[in-house]
């Protein structure tokens, strides 16, 4: 849930760096819903404008709305018309010998044709708009995995946000009003990366960088979601983008990616952040059942049958390997193709506190 | 009548095809295009009860935003096995195989399709391909989706190897009802029916067994290049190892775009049928019906890349496709204007064929006019792989060629048959099923627009209500479709026997007696006018020149 990771943390660091922009912050985190919310004025509407491209794209949406309406209205009204005037009324009734008429055939050729070239146009330049990113975007780098997301930002070294298959959680941190450039890849099968309120989309490649650019314009918290099937937790890899103010973008986004234990914080607490912050939730459940790895119930101290016939008792330093060399050793029954290396990505405190949240499930 | 054919009622009435060489073994061997037209249609029924019901537990899944009632597993095996069966095994065999192998011989006046053999073999290896998907079905089910991505399905553990075996044959069978139909048309006609002179139910099959023949060979090499790579490791998909993903899709969107055409244009031929006789007027622009339909056939290989304006293919790529696409909608435009033109100083009876065929071009429309959101480049960035999508396709699949294919199943029904169902019954279900399918689909472009994810097993709870609405519109579409097929089996038994000709049709399966005799016609039927020269129409003013 966001706003039991978001504060007490980040609320007090934003406070602390951007004085008075602070209540921005703190309504927000204090008003985070259990989900995230359906952007929509009401059940009908487009979600919210939020970014450059969401007017433009809704104005022709709209205007095929009012086409779509009126051909249909023409269409369905002319049938709807003929069928009561020319009902059959006796079984002699006498039809017209019309068989074609080449004017109104050219009309109804001619007329869409045209109204289609000026819906394509229309869609293409804003499309072309859309591919074109500006030099001066923000370089975000987004990272698919199943089943969540890894967001590292280049121009802020050692800031990496992960999402969270059990609960939406803060994903990615943009300034209002700054172009921002996500580049993009997937370390396992195809996924896409979708945000309705700023209607873009774009999937996310194995083996190829794509790449996405918005300009977000309302400051708030947005839907993420995978929208390319990528097996069983699909409907689970969403996110939360937060767009703020761009006075309390570097702060917040420093706040909101550390990761260490609070004052007085148990390793094992610290430990089972780390476990839904990093993703590792993805993959292994806390309640026995084997999902893509192993479920960590009663794993410390287990003895294991390896997938090459050996076995081996799980310790701090077979669990440590497998966090940063996944595929050294793989337990029998799982493939660990899907496991990243977390090397670089948790320092030594962190793995130990994994590791005593690791004990504690029994 | 004006076309001078043989009337069949001059003749005693003879044994129909059911009768005569009857047992499992002379249907197992049949070369009847008559019989192997009606095991098409029982094979399609039954694989359509197996989709629909995977459909309506998708559908009781989704009242709620939790995951409840099926596992994810279990819920992504289910969209896999609803879209694939649905796909291959019912509504690109159910027309043309089904319909079109009992009706297209009758159509032309001859005594069989051009290759009877070529034909039983189709129908058996329809049967062998279906096979392998019942066997994917029990060896645990298959969870990549009917598109088979790569490299997803490279990976998963699932029972990949079998349902892409069984799409693999099934394009055999395909292939061969093609070639067969082409032959037929090209070479098998009564005398005095030229092209010009074609129902256009044939025109619609004949340019769907081109799109056969020249697509269905491109999935097969990629079906097999995706069983190569899984079973031999040979990197051509999956970037693990060294192969392009993308390419995967533009190899199964070249066939599977055109497909799509597969599926509808069938059904735009038996709309035609249905709209003239039943309104007895001359179908309005003939030629330019046949013609879209062949255009529709060529412009639908250039098309493929719109399933892809986001999957990362080239910019360009995206705008070409995007216009071509455009390209496609104008000849389905032409073909709705004509229908509803050729209402126009007619002589309309809303028995449940026409009442389907009304049916049609209201779901329909809405189909194809929800498809423009999707060419226009800029929109579908946002609602692609949304429920927008799922709705446009159902609007077209469903709505269109399902609802024409029911509403041709009635018009030919005492042809087939040889019983007429009963036409109030028949009307309850017309009402069930067009309230159940619209509100089961309208509601999705809404939270589709909305941002909506396909396949997505659990979701955002403000979606609640328009998915409960959905479900609730399934339900009725199910008691709908569960109910035609009661009243229709019902028939069989108890149902009035049929005439040769109760709908006053003047295209030459009329000309014949209902069920028609194993030969087809008593004499060499003669075509000396067109299809659609009904005696109501009124020829005080002369005959428009055509």
């Amino acid at each position: 849930m966001l706003s039991m990771f978001f504060a007490p943390e980040t609320k007090e660091a934003a406070k602390a760096a951007a004085g008075a922009a602070a209540p921005v912050v703190e309504k927000a985190a204090a008003a985070a819903p259990k989900l995230p919310p359906l952007e929509t004025a009401h059940n009908w509407a487009l979600p919210t404008e939020a970014s450059t491209f969401a007017r433009s794209t809704d104005n022709l949406y709209l205007f095929i709305v009012a086409l779509d309406v009126f051909f249909f209205v023409l269409v369905i009204g002319a049938m709807v018309y003929f069928m009561w005037k020319y009902k059959r009324r006796s079984e002699d009734q006498k039809t017209s010998s019309i068989t074609h008429n080449g004017k109104i055939e050219f009309l109804w050729s001619a007329i869409p044709a045209v109204l289609l070239v000026v819906i394509f146009a229309w869609a293409e330049i804003d499309y072309l708009k859309q591919t074109t990113p500006p030099a001066d975007a923000i370089n975000i780098r987004v990272v698919g995995r199943q089943w969540f997301w890894t967001v590292e930002y280049p121009d802020n070294p050692g800031v990496s946000l992960t999402s969270n298959v059990d609960e939406p959680q803060l994903t990615m941190i943009v300034p209002k009003g700054r172009p921002v450039r996500l580049t993009m890849t997937s370390e396992d099968v195809l996924h896409s990366f979708y945000i309705p309120a700023f209607r873009i989309k774009k999937d996310v490649v194995p083996g190829r960088y794509t790449t996405l650019w918005f300009e977000a314009t309302t400051v708030g918290e947005f839907n993420i979601f995978c929208a390319e099937y990528c097996g069983d937790r699909h409907s689970s890899m969403t996110g939360v983008i937060k767009v703020l103010e761009p006075e309390m973008y570097e702060a917040a986004l420093k706040e909101a990616s550390k990761l260490e234990a609070k004052p007085g914080e148990a390793p094992a607490e610290f430990g089972r952040r780390i476990y839904t912050r990093r993703g590792c939730n993805a993959c292994h459940t806390l309640d026995g059942a084997p999902a893509t790895g192993p479920s960590w119930k009663a794993l410390y101290g287990r003895q294991e049958t390896m997938a090459d016939g050996s076995s081996l008792t799980v310790d701090d330093n077979y669990i440590t390997e497998s966090i940063l060399r996944p595929q050294a050793k793989i337990v029998a029954g799982f493939t660990g193709a899907q496991m990243p290396s977390y090397q670089g990505q948790l320092d030594q405190k962190q793995i130990a506190a994994l590791i005593e949240f690791i004990k504690t499930q029994k | 009548m004006a076309t001078a054919h043989t009337p069949a009622t001059e003749h005693a009435r003879e044994p129909s095809f059911y009768e005569g060489k009857t047992g499992f073994k002379n249907w197992f061997i049949t070369l009847d295009h008559k019989r192997l037209g009606m095991m098409y249609l029982v094979g399609t029924m039954v694989f359509f009860l197996v989709g629909g019901i995977a459909a309506l537990t998708l559908r009781t899944e989704l009242l709620t935003p939790e995951q409840d009632l099926v596992s994810a597993t279990t819920f992504n095996k289910l969209f896999t096995v609803h879209g694939a069966v649905m796909v291959f095994l019912v509504i690109i065999p159910a027309v043309p195989a089904a319909l079109g192998n009992f009706l297209l011989p009758l159509m032309l006046g001859v005594k069989d399709v051009a290759f009877p053999r070529l034909n039983l073999l189709s129908f058996w290896v329809y049967c062998f391909g279906a096979c392998f998907f019942l066997f994917t079905l029990f060896a645990g089910g298959l969870d990549t989706g009917w598109t088979f991505y790569t490299p997803y399905s490279t990976t998963t553990g699932t029972a990949m190897l079998s349902a892409t075996a069984g799409a693999f044959i099934l394009g055999f069978s395909s292939i061969l009802t093609g070639v067969n139909f082409i032959v037929t048309v090209h070479k098998m006609r009564a005398p005095g029916l030229t092209w010009n002179r074609l129902p256009l139910f044939v025109w619609a099959i004949y340019s769907t067994a081109v799109i056969q023949i020249l697509a269905t060979p491109v999935l097969a090499i990629t079906l097999l290049l995706l069983i190569v790579e899984r079973t031999l490791n040979i990197g051509i998909f999956d970037p693990a190892m060294g192969g392009d993903p993308v390419l995967y899709q533009h190899f199964f969107w070249f066939y599977s775009h055109p497909a799509v055409y597969i599926m509808i244009l069938p059904g735009f031929g038996i709309i035609s049928e249905l709209i003239a006789v039943h309104s007895r007027k001359h179908i309005f622009g003939y030629k330019a019906i046949a013609l879209s339909s062949i255009a529709i056939a060529i412009i639908s290989f250039l098309v493929w890349g719109h399933h892809m304006f986001v999957s990362g293919q080239s910019e360009l790529a995206g705008v070409v496709f995007s216009f071509l696409t455009f390209a496609v909608a104008v000849p389905t435009a032409i073909k709705v204007f004509s229908w509803v033109a050729t209402l126009y100083k007619g002589s309309i009876e809303f028995n449940t064929p026409m009442l389907y065929a009304l049916a049609f071009l209201f779901t329909f429309s809405i189909g194809g006019l929800t498809g423009i959101f999707l060419g226009s480049l800029s929109v579908d960035v946002h609602l692609h792989d949304t429920y927008f999508v799922v709705a446009h396709f159902h609007y077209v699949m469903m709505g269109g060629t399902i609802i024409a294919f029911i509403g041709g199943i009635h018009h030919w029904w005492g042809k087939m048959t040889g019983r007429m169902f009963n036409e109030a019954h028949a009307k309850w279900g017309v009402l069930l099923v067009f309230i159940g399918f619209n509100m089961t689909f309208f509601n999705q472009f809404v939270i589709g627009q909305q941002g909506m994810p396909r396949r997505y097993a659990t979701y955002v709870p403000q979606f609640q209500q328009q998915h409960v609405l959905s479900t609730i519109g399934s339900y009725i579409l199910g008691v709908g479709l569960l109910w035609t097929a009661i009243y229709l089996l019902r028939s069989l038994r108890s149902g009035p026997q049929a005439p040769d000709n109760p709908y006053g049709g003047a295209s030459l399966e009329w000309q014949t007696q209902s069920p028609p005799i194993e030969h087809n016609f008593h004499g060499q039927p003669v075509a000396d006018t067109d299809p659609y020269n009904f005696p109501q129409i009124d020829r005080s003013g002369g005959m428009d020149a055509h």
